[in-house]
């Protein structure tokens, strides 16, 4: 199996540098602090600063040759590396164009975290040794082509970020990383019992194989079920989001931009690998559960959103709500939700992501995330103003920006399957709206009445240099969003016609 | 074969036990002729030759199961990854000891001797093939501990941990003995091959005699609910002592256990399955919960013990083909991380006194990063977080379960993990997130070099290099428990 599959010119094994790439410049990170001993020192940070940039710049480039070496017009699993390793653990890589797609979220999105951490002032080596063993997990999670290797890296990602939370975080810290930390846990080691049952009987690991393995759709309901707990809770869905919101208000804000740009697309990720094609019939048993449970979120989330009085919450309770959106996209298991679902990740990843960066901002100069604290920053501020403003445009889903064609993708697909459930989604939509524009409007707009803010200053050059890569890609996303679609095509494709394929003799049937 | 030779070939399948058991007795001898001033050179001389015989134990591997010394032992795979993991265990944390005990003035010839002794009781227990040979292992073992326990003998309570560990001991003990002798009334015979074939389909009076013996190892290898002289234990003994009993002591009673249970009980599954899966639902549970509310780390250690005791039991109880080889696996993962963490509490110096609660570790990341780096490490390790070592053996024991049938187990042993990541993560959050607490003192260097190697161990080299040793142990294992080979 492994012999056709190479023959895409697999002379040396990118995906493996990419996704350790970055663990090998922690480990460079931290014998450098081992080498400097106890003693704080100013030259060490500023080098580990400069260090993590540029690793992550290089792992982007590898990530960009990766894609170039890729052919996306083939919908099979690419640049495969399989290799033996423990327990019928199979060391096993490879990529299709979802999760290529991802991976180049993840590695261009890190340096802009990097860059967005530049004022972190304790510990900073640890800190960017943790940010690069995070994005190992990250391109693991996306490259692994064996389920537990998968599970390895879902899990691995817990570790870092538990200590980037409890230490470089907020007030309330050691209870969010805690939080965040057990629940996931909680939710991943039922799936770990579900992947151990699985590899028992149908003694391999590997996902392509699982993926045609058929499991008894008796037994499906359960391991969905356990698959479910895990990437529900990571998605998160409601009513298991609670730690989503105290994770990120915790979080430093590349903390933040991580956990909502990427690890939150681990859930739709999941799903989309492992739900929909391991367990077709159970699924579609479930979808109802899930349209259910999904439109409670988008409009429970925004609702709540609505009431917030700190930003960075606000903005968690949106990606909440635009999770309910990707979920139902996804399990409408039609051409337009699934892929509306992948772009909507995608869309999230850049808009969310820049949305905490945009906090991050105010919250560096000011250190308070409180809305009631701002108002009028367009004053002193107008460049950050606009570029505030485009991204929660953007939040909205207005056309133009890439908010929007995942939404209306999502929103046909979700139709033809169940008319009120993308009814009930659409009501969303106008809530977001709703929240995200009375933000702005108290944040950004009306006189300038706090006197702290009469020296706050605009964007500086590092700030213009996180900033315009995420504009543009909004922009691009929004108005040439078939260069998307096109691309994660195949993968959508292929996913829809097997799980079609799979319960048309059940919905027969009926 | 004359009785000669019959002496001479199975000398020559224990020459492992040969050398430890000539070291104790020369280094007694020289011990007496030079005093303490011998503790340092005779610690590095027992733990050279516990590497060697844990080195002449691997090597020597036999293809199939060899009986010697009349049918009391059997060498086999099985016996050879045993003791190597022992030896190694032993030698790492003989060394630690020998500096801790130099350090706090407690240098005497006596504990090198000592835990050479222990050393070879466990290789007995290791190749254990009746009854008898089985009570000397455990025994030779058991009392060489009682009085390490005891070894700071001017501290009230290092004392009360030896006086504690004795008359508990000394309860199992008669527990396993009257085991013993039912099952010798109702086989006919002590050796484990004849009870093999003499049991068929068991009788009330073997069961009852297996149950004694079941509950007189879970004593030794402290399943809860024979747990209750471990944490007082761990906590009153000196550290490096605490350190010397988390480690190789553990997987030769885990051997033990499999030895009964596979050997001669091996048509009594149906029997043992129960109590050892019973065994390992309460370790997990009260090892998991219990750790929650522990703020000195020797006892958290202790706890944590128990619950990775509780995998071990939860691994055998899938029976001998898939069940022993996960459980080698499992403490083959496990220990590198145990004894790695004791070495850093040996490292919990403070004013020339050592400290062991686990507020004493606070904001150890920014006092000793190296140190917060490795701990942080293992403690994920234990907890069996991926990418770390101890994942593997987690899933290779789950693996195990789930193949026997036994999800159940598996599901709870899952919410263990998770109610045993809170207090692992308490651990984690005092050396991370909480203010510096006073540094400690200057560390030794076999605390780093230990440190150190588990540390590397754990995090890549057990893990890039999982598929070797899990291979290794397999043949080990496949060729051991198939069938009881009679004398």
């Amino acid at each position: 199996m492994s012999g056709p599959m190479n023959a895409f010119g697999n002379d040396w094994p990118i995906l493996t540098i990419l996704t350790f790439l970055p663990a090998a410049g922690a480990v460079l990170l931290v014998a450098a602090r081992w080498m400097a001993g106890a003693k704080d020192n100013p030259g060490l940070d500023r080098g580990a600063r400069w260090l993590a940039l540029a690793i992550t710049l290089v792992t982007l480039a590898v990530s960009l040759v990766a894609l170039g070496r890729f052919d996306a017009s083939n919908p099979a699993f690419q640049l495969i590396e399989r290799h033996a390793w423990i327990a019928g653990i199979e060391y096993h890589l490879g990529v299709d164009t979802l999760s290529l797609a991802l991976i180049i979220l993840t590695t261009a999105l890190t340096p802009l975290c990097i860059l967005a951490s530049w004022h972190v002032d304790r510990q900073v080596s640890a800190y960017m040794a943790l940010f690069l063993l995070l994005e190992t997990m990250m391109i693991g999670v996306f490259c692994a082509l064996d389920i537990v290797l998968f599970y390895v890296f879902f899990e691995g990602g817990l570790i870092p970020m538990f200590i980037l939370i409890g230490v470089w975080g907020g007030a309330n810290r050691v209870y969010a990383a805690f939080k965040f930390f057990l629940y996931t846990l909680l939710g991943s080691i039922l799936m770990l019992v579900a992947i151990v049952w699985m590899a028992t009987t149908a003694k391999t690991t590997s996902i392509p194989e699982l993926m045609r393995f058929g499991f008894d759709p008796a037994v499906q309901t359960w391991l969905w079920l356990a698959f479910f707990a895990s990437f529900a809770v990571k998605m998160p869905m409601w009513p298991v989001h609670t730690w989503l919101p105290d994770a990120h208000v915790e979080a430093p804000t590349a903390g933040s931009v991580v956990l909502a740009a990427i690890l939150l697309k681990m859930g739709g990720y999941g799903f989309l690998r492992f739900s929909l094609p391991m367990f077709p019939d159970a699924s579609a048993a479930f979808t109802p559960m899930v349209f259910a449970l999904s439109v409670v979120a988008i409009v429970y989330a925004s609702l709540v959103a609505f009431r917030q009085t700190d930003i960075k919450k606000l903005i968690a309770y949106s990606s909440v709500a635009h999770m309910g959106l990707v979920t139902l996209g996804i399990f409408a298991g039609n051409e337009e939700g699934i892929q509306g679902a992948i772009f909507l990740m995608i869309s999230h990843g850049v808009v969310s992501g820049a949305l905490f960066l945009c906090v991050g901002v105010i919250y560096d100069r000011m250190h308070t995330r409180e809305i009631a604290f701002y108002g009028g920053l367009v004053n002193r501020m107008p460049v950050y103003a606009a570029i505030f403003l485009l991204f929660t445009m953007a939040n909205v889903g207005l056309p133009g920006t890439s908010g929007f064609p995942g939404e209306i993708l999502t929103m046909v697909g979700a139709f033809k399957v169940n008319a009120w459930a993308a009814a009930g989604a659409t009501t969303g939509v106008i809530l977001s709206a709703v929240y995200a524009l009375t933000l702005y409007r108290k944040v950004a707009l009306g006189p300038l009445e706090n006197p702290k803010l009469a020296e706050i200053k605009d964007l500086d050059a590092r700030e213009w240099v996180i900033f315009v890569p995420l504009v543009v890609a909004t922009l691009a996303l929004g108005f040439a969003s078939t260069l998307a679609t096109d691309f994660t095509r195949p993968a959508a494709d292929q996913i829809v016609q097997a799980y079609q394929a799979a319960i048309a003799p059940v919905s027969a049937a009926k | 074969m004359t009785d000669v030779e019959a002496l001479l070939f199975s000398l020559s399948w224990s020459q492992p036990e040969l050398w430890l058991a000539g070291f104790a007795l020369v280094a007694t001898l020289v011990g007496a002729a030079f005093g303490d001033r011998a503790s340092g050179p005779l610690s590095i001389g027992a733990a050279l030759v516990m590497v060697i015989a844990a080195t002449l134990a691997a090597l020597h591997r036999p293809e199939t199961p060899v009986v010697i010394f009349n049918g009391s032992l059997v060498v086999d795979g099985f016996s050879a990854a045993v003791k190597t993991i022992v030896g190694y265990s032993a030698a790492a944390t003989l060394l630690l000891a020998s500096e801790h005990l130099q350090r706090s003035g407690d240098r005497r010839f006596e504990f090198p001797v000592l835990v050479t002794l222990a050393v070879l009781g466990m290789f007995v227990m290791a190749s254990a093939h009746d009854l008898i040979a089985l009570y000397i292992g455990v025994e030779l073992q058991s009392l060489a501990a009682y009085v390490m326990a005891a070894f700071r003998r001017d501290d009230a309570r290092s004392s009360e941990a030896g006086l504690k560990y004795f008359v508990l001991g000394a309860l199992s003990s008669g527990l396993l003995l009257y085991g013993a002798s039912l099952i010798y009334g109702f086989a006919g015979s002590v050796k484990f091959a004849e009870i093999a074939t003499q049991i068929g389909d068991g009788n009330a009076g073997l069961t009852f005699g297996l149950v004694f013996l079941l509950c007189g190892l879970a004593f030794k290898m402290s399943a809860a609910p024979f747990h209750m002289w471990t944490p007082d234990v761990y906590e009153g003994a000196p550290t490096p002592v605490t350190a010397f009993f988390a480690a190789a002591p553990k997987m030769a009673a885990v051997a033990l256990m499999a030895r009964v249970i596979y050997g001669p009980f091996g048509a009594l599954e149906a029997q043992w399955v129960q109590v050892i899966a019973a065994l390992a639902a309460i370790s997990l549970v009260v090892g998991s919960v219990a750790a929650l509310v522990q703020t000195n780390i020797k006892r958290l250690m202790a706890y944590s013990s128990i619950a990775n005791m509780g995998f071990v039991l939860m691994a055998l109880a899938a029976g001998a083909k898939e069940g022993a080889p996960a459980a080698l696996l499992y403490m083959a993962l496990y220990l590198p991380a145990t004894i790695g963490i004791f070495a850093v509490i040996q490292a919990m110096w403070r004013d020339g006194k050592p400290v062991e609660d686990v507020a004493d570790l606070a904001g150890l990341a920014r006092r000793t990063p190296w140190m917060a780096y490795i701990l942080t490490a293992l403690l994920f390790s234990l907890t069996g977080i991926p990418p770390l070592a101890g994942f593997f053996g987690k899933y290779a024991a789950f693996l195990a379960t789930v193949n026997a049938g036994l999800v159940w187990l598996a599901i709870l042993a899952g919410l263990a993990t998770v109610v045993g990541a809170g207090y692992y993560l308490r651990v984690v959050k005092v050396i991370w997130f909480d203010a510096p607490a006073p540094a400690f003192d200057r560390t030794g260097g076999a605390v780093v070099l230990t440190a150190g190697v588990s540390a590397a161990l754990t995090v890549l080299v057990l893990v890039v290099g999982a598929g070797a040793v899990q291979s290794w142990i397999a043949i080990s294992a496949a060729t051991s428990f198939a069938a009881p080979p009679l004398p």
